[in-house]
């Protein structure tokens, strides 16, 4: 919804056919799923419940200082694993060809204060659906923001920066409260709602779990290192927020990133839709390990393409994906973490002060123009 | 406090700290066969009987309660990363010292888990187990005269009942294409050699298929003998047939292990079929077993069989009709009804559990 349009220089023809070309790199990847990929999740699963049993148990020392550092990085590191390569993956149904019920859309839970079914409503059906629709997508902003010029300024909008800091160090919390509607739901005096009132008291049952486990029980099997345990607890669940509300603000808020109007996606084909996921996301660049840290988030442009694909093939779909942006002459946007944590935080200040109506958007110095 | 009690407030606090996994995920990790856990089992071995024919010996978790001869176990494995399950006759005798069981298995033409298990199944494989079930057994009081009657892949579950029993007159009638496809030939050979049996081979190829009638001349007093049947679908019927029209159905015990499909293939009706726990909706036809298409779309169907015997597979209709495959027969949603997946196809748009 810039003053120029990106893609004007599509006609309707390339668009359907930009459409058949992604669909053809889907039918690829889900043709030669199999053994390995399914040997690669069980491998991470594998691996992040040990690294957090392992820690956990270290830190029933913590009262010892190298103790509370290891285990600390290594709880942080396992939680990560849970809520981004295992958790955000499998709730999106991606291992759901495996038939495994363990491994499975349905039945799977994580380490996180909102349920898995109320997530997956607000992630998968509204905010993968209806991406970067001023008005449908929530995620734009998660309500307490404006991330787009052409968002409605309030004075409310004045303390965004602090909001955003605020909403990234109890991430999950922000997360229960999104999906909850929290906001509208009170606003509107809906507190009565008997559906409202079920999902509020899931929430309240799966965050009393979660404290119970980190701030009580774990601290308390601690013994004489109750307050380190804690201490370390709480800061791996900190470490975790920070690290996917850094990653995930990366998605969809850089510079260079475009936002839609809610009657453009009318009669939305496939092949507009598509178009809509390229543009509205952004990647990260980095290295494996930053890929598998972001539980390949950093893939956000293919993830938005193609969600329900297994994670560990978003590297090799980027490289077809980025040669389609190339083709079409359409501008891939990513960079490397740190570049893109700063340009979403730079709107999120700039966007704090009302603004004119944007004449022209010039490019920005983030946007690596691949066409070029 | 009891012990018991002072266990199980243990592991209550072992679950607040698992939460949202439980403690069983991760004793899963280091121990999958211990007592207590999901039932699974791991390979051991693969044994080729015959080109398409191999036994796999599996070491079932500590939550085995044991087989009776001529019974079938439901497995899960895991095929080019998909699970997928069938049903297999157990040919281990019961009362195995090592605690191993066996299933042999053919490979049919374009058959998943028949291809994995005999060519490509390695020793150390985790599977999925069920316990094992099936009415295909022998009685408690010994029969005088026993006459099994089989084909192809049909012997495993008379295998197990040859290596857990002996009678004292036995027969056994077995149709196979040619001599090296007779699975456990040298073991059935051996019996015959040590006089615990008579057996009769009928090969196929050079005799034709096997004219019931001429049990008469191959075993005079077939009439007499309790007898247990197990092959295709084409026998097993004509068995059925020769037997009450003499009057003697009642000694006839048989094991299909494929249903008979009466719905012609391009079968009336279909429709939309909606998955409501995952929440998709899909077109179906009218010959398709909604277990298949439930799969087709990534939906988390139990199955066994593949059937209609094992039960394996049943789930709630919400909504709509389905026909059964094997009958043509229409059932309606209702309260309470469930559905064999595996042998229903939609009849116009329907709603199910899953």
């Amino acid at each position: 919804m810039t003053a120029i349009d990106p893609t004007a220089h599509l006609t309707a023809e390339q668009i359907e056919e930009l459409g058949h070309e992604l669909d053809a790199i889907r039918d690829e990847v889900i043709a030669g799923r199999g053994e390995k990929d399914a040997a690669y999740i069980r491998r991470v699963i594998s691996a992040q419940r040990k690294l957090e049993l392992v820690s956990r148990g270290v830190l029933l020392f913590s009262v010892f200082p190298p103790a509370w550092l290891l285990g600390t990085a290594g709880l942080s590191v396992a939680k990560i694993m849970d809520n981004m390569e295992i958790g955000h993956n499998v709730l999106h149904g991606q291992w759901d060809w495996m038939r495994d019920p363990k491994i499975h859309s349905t039945t799977w839970e994580w380490d996180h204060v909102s349920p898995a079914d109320q997530w997956k409503h607000s992630h998968n059906e509204l905010h993968h659906t209806y991406t970067n629709v001023i008005g449908k997508d929530n995620d734009l902003g998660y309500g307490i923001m404006r991330v787009d010029e052409d968002q409605e300024w309030h004075p409310f909008h004045l303390g965004q920066p602090l909001w955003n800091f605020i909403n990234a160090c109890f991430f999950e919390y922000g997360i229960a409260a999104y999906d909850l509607e929290l906001g509208e739901n009170l606003h509107r005096r809906r507190r009565k709602n008997p559906e409202f009132r079920a999902r509020a008291k899931a929430v309240g049952r799966k965050i009393r779990k979660q404290v119970l486990k980190d701030y009580v029980i774990h601290p308390l099997l601690s013994g004489p290192s109750f307050l380190t345990t804690l201490a370390a607890t709480f800061t791996a669940n900190l470490v975790r927020n920070l690290w996917s509300h850094s990653v995930i603000m990366c998605g969809h808020f850089p510079e260079g990133v475009q936002v839609f109007e809610r009657r453009s996606i009318e009669g939305e084909t496939r092949g507009q839709w598509y178009l809509r996921q390229m543009m509205g996301s952004a990647n990260i660049s980095g290295s494996r390990a930053m890929h598998f840290m972001t539980g390949n988030l950093s893939h956000q442009i293919e993830h938005h393409l193609f969600p329900d694909l297994p994670s560990n093939r978003y590297a090799e779909v980027a490289v077809k994906v980025r040669a389609l942006f190339e083709k079409y002459e359409l501008e891939y946007v990513t960079g490397p973490l740190p570049k893109q944590v700063f340009s979403a935080w730079r709107k999120v200040f700039r966007l704090s002060l009302p603004n004119k109506k944007p004449e022209v958007k010039t490019p920005d110095r983030e946007r690596e123009l691949v066409a070029a | 406090m009891t012990s018991a009690a002072l266990r199980s407030r243990a592991w209550k606090v072992l679950e607040m700290v698992t939460t949202p996994l439980l403690p069983s995920d991760y004793l899963d990790l280091v121990s999958p066969l211990r007592a207590g856990a999901d039932l699974r089992g791991r390979i051991e071995a693969v044994h080729p009987e015959t080109d398409d024919a191999a036994t796999v010996v599996i070491r079932p978790g500590r939550g085995w309660r044991g087989h009776t001869a001529g019974q079938y176990v439901r497995i899960g494995v895991d095929v080019d990363g998909v699970r997928l399950w069938r049903a297999y006759s157990i040919t281990s005798p019961t009362h195995r010292q090592d605690g191993r069981v066996t299933i042999t298995v053919k490979a049919i033409p374009d058959g998943k888990v028949s291809n994995h298990l005999v060519r490509r199944a390695r020793p150390g494989t985790l599977i999925q187990l069920d316990q094992a079930t099936g009415d295909f057994v022998l009685p408690q009081a010994k029969p005088a005269k026993v006459l099994y009657l089989t084909a192809g892949s049909g012997i495993t579950p008379v295998m197990g009942m040859l290596r857990d029993i002996e009678f004292d007159d036995v027969v056994m009638v077995h149709c196979a294409p040619r001599p090296q496809d007779v699975i456990f030939r040298d073991e059935l050979h051996d019996l015959v050699a040590d006089k615990k049996m008579r057996l009769v081979e009928v090969h196929t190829d050079t005799d034709g298929m096997l004219d019931i009638a001429r049990l008469d001349e191959l075993v005079p007093d077939w009439a007499e003998r309790e007898t247990w049947a197990c092959g295709p679908a084409g026998l097993l019927d004509a068995a059925e047939e020769h037997w009450s029209e003499h009057g003697v159905q009642e000694r006839l015990h048989t094991e299909r292990f494929r249903p008979g499909i009466v719905v012609a293939a391009d079968g009336c009706g279909g429709g939309e079929v909606t998955f409501r726990a995952t929440g998709k909706t899909v077109a179906a036809d009218g010959a398709t077993p909604l277990l298949d298409v439930g799969e087709e779309a990534g939906v988390l169907m139990p199955s066994g069989c593949r059937m209609g015997i094992c039960f394996g597979c049943v789930t709630p209709l919400k909504a709509g009709a389905v026909r059964d495959l094997r009958t043509g027969e229409i059932t309606e949603a209702e309260p309470g009804v469930l559905i064999q997946t595996c042998v229903s196809a939609a009849a116009g748009p329907c709603d199910i559990e899953r």
